[in-house]
């Protein structure tokens, strides 16, 4: 027989999953070929929240994002989306949880085959099939657009630059409208103009959407723009997390290093 | 001395040198390392089918994508299958003709084409046509796109792409090539048929009427369709080399070498174990 407190409990319950992180990453280690990437780092983001972590070439910032989207598992340690754990999830389960997450590559990975528009419209043919063509056709419109690409929709990927790449992948990343959004080096390698411009599209993003989002970057001024809280990665541990004051007043010494070189 | 009465061989021999024995363990090694190789290349492939085996039941089905892998696989390559079956049908004729006629036996001629095209050089030559272009083309397509992370992009937009990518491709093999063999034993025939034809008069009701004459269904469909399990191997070969890659430009290269030479391998092999099968179960 179910006691008053178990009620009490189990009413509780759906209370507690919704004051749960969106993103949660418990103690997760990651090795590749023996060598350690990741060192047992904690992290979490929560709805409408945007987290930068930041860090060297090669501590394992992408492949955090890659763990969280369920491209790598990590050798152990949890990671939690909406309170799921996706260890052992099957490829087609995975699936499910990914319908709610947008990510951006750190080199967009555009299908090279496809027009900018198809990129766009390729994950709604998959999942929106009971969404008409012209339904479909303007949703990408709109998406195009709100990355200021509406022009361009009609050119493959090999005839833009970098910067519009990125939109697009941003756009596509987009279009199932996620509740999390995961961005890997979004300003790399663009000219400061471009990356002012994607840093605001990240900000009218966030405004409007109120998208769970992690960005990985080494581009401290991006960053700062963009995030609320700041994690800094080095030797596959977190060594500081807070805001960007947080780091400024650290006293620890790769804090004082890396906010001057940036 | 020694104990048994010999003088001891190694107060003559030359001073012992380290050469040799450093160069034992690295052949040890090298073969070591061959072992787990090839097991570890079997047992990926056995997962990797898996996971395709398993995508392809499953709903959702990618009926676009395999309607335009048949096109890829089947109307692609029908020009080529059609040439080669055209070449083969000649270079049969010629010989044929020459042998048969050294041994009397001449009137055997449209029997002895129809059954070496049909039953032996029609599947073999088809399943090595198209895993040069096939697997090759294939192995290099998904290997580009492993490069490029756009598998990955695939994956993280919530699609899977061995269901997307590998079962449509492997299912497209597996259907074209009885289809495509039918067509290279068509031009085989007419073409060596008309070989014939250039130099003695052979009409081509007779030539078919002698060539098929007594023929079973069950001497021809097998070693026909015998070729699906050649789509099974080009197709499953060339998307696991693809979707393994690593290495960027020379990972690509690499991929589309291994993948039609793989194939072309294991076809060859898997049609020993055919054919032994086919005579046991259609004598």
């Amino acid at each position: 027989m179910a006691t008053a407190l178990d009620m009490t409990a189990k009413q509780a319950e759906p209370e507690q999953e919704s004051l749960a992180p969106v993103v949660a990453v418990e103690k997760v280690f990651k090795s590749f070929e023996g060598r350690k990437v990741l060192n047992g780092i904690t992290l979490s983001v929560n709805r409408g929240e945007t987290l930068a972590v930041l860090g060297r070439s090669g501590t394992g910032k992408s492949v955090l994002l890659r763990l969280i989207i369920g491209l790598d598992t990590p050798d152990s340690g949890a990671i939690r989306i909406h309170g799921r754990a996706t260890a052992g999830l099957a490829i087609d389960q995975m699936g499910e949880i990914r319908k709610k997450m947008g990510f951006l590559f750190q080199n967009a990975a555009l299908y090279d085959s496809l027009s900018v528009q198809e990129n766009v419209a390729f994950p709604l043919e998959h999942h929106r099939k009971d969404m008409p063509k012209s339904e479909r056709t303007d949703r990408v419109r709109q998406l195009l657009a709100e990355v200021g690409l509406e022009r361009d929709i009609d050119k493959m990927p090999s005839d833009i630059s970098g910067g519009m790449q990125k939109r697009v992948g941003l756009a596509r990343a987009l279009a199932l409208e996620p509740e999390i959004l995961l961005l890997d080096e979004p300003t790399a390698g663009l000219d400061p103009i471009s990356s002012g411009e994607i840093d605001e599209l990240v900000l009218k993003l966030q405004r409007e959407r109120k998208m769970a989002s992690i960005v990985v970057t080494h581009d401290l001024h991006s960053a700062r723009t963009i995030a609320g809280r700041l994690a800094l990665l080095n030797e596959g541990d977190v060594v500081i997390e807070g805001a960007f004051e947080d780091l400024q007043q650290s006293d620890i010494g790769f804090v004082k290093e890396f906010l001057k070189q940036s | 001395m020694s104990d048994r009465g010999f003088a001891p061989v190694a107060d003559l021999s030359p001073p012992v040198q380290t050469r040799p024995t450093a160069f034992l363990p690295s052949i040890a090694d090298y073969a070591a390392n061959l072992f787990n190789g090839f097991f570890e290349w079997f047992g990926s492939l056995g997962i990797f089918s898996w996971q395709v085996l398993r995508a392809a039941v499953t709903p959702p089905y990618e009926w676009r994508e395999l309607i335009r892998q048949l096109d890829e696989v089947g109307s692609k390559s029908l020009p080529l299958v059609a040439m080669a079956g055209a070449a083969i049908g000649v270079i049969l004729s010629l010989e044929a003709r020459y042998s048969l006629s050294r041994f009397g036996a001449k009137s055997m001629f449209p029997a002895t084409l129809v059954y070496s095209v049909i039953q032996v050089m029609g599947p073999v030559i088809t399943g090595l046509v198209v895993s040069g272009r096939v697997g090759a083309g294939m192995g290099a397509e998904l290997a580009s796109m492993k490069v490029t992370e756009q598998i990955d992009a695939i994956e993280a937009s919530a699609i899977n792409p061995y269901r997307l990518l590998a079962a449509t491709r492997i299912l497209a093999c597996i259907v074209m090539l009885p289809l495509l063999t039918i067509a290279t034993d068509t031009t085989a025939l007419l073409t060596g048929w008309f070989a014939q034809a250039m130099v003695e008069p052979l009409s081509f009701h007779q030539f078919i009427a002698n060539g098929f004459n007594n023929a079973t269904f069950s001497a021809f469909l097998p070693q026909t369709f015998k070729t699906a399990v050649y789509g099974l191997i080009i197709g499953l070969i060339a998307c696991f080399q693809g979707m393994r890659t690593r290495g960027g430009a020379a990972g690509v290269g690499r991929a589309a070498t291994n993948s039609v030479v793989l194939a072309s391998l294991f076809l060859i092999l898997a049609d020993v174990v055919l054919v032994k099968f086919i005579l046991v179960f259609f004598p």
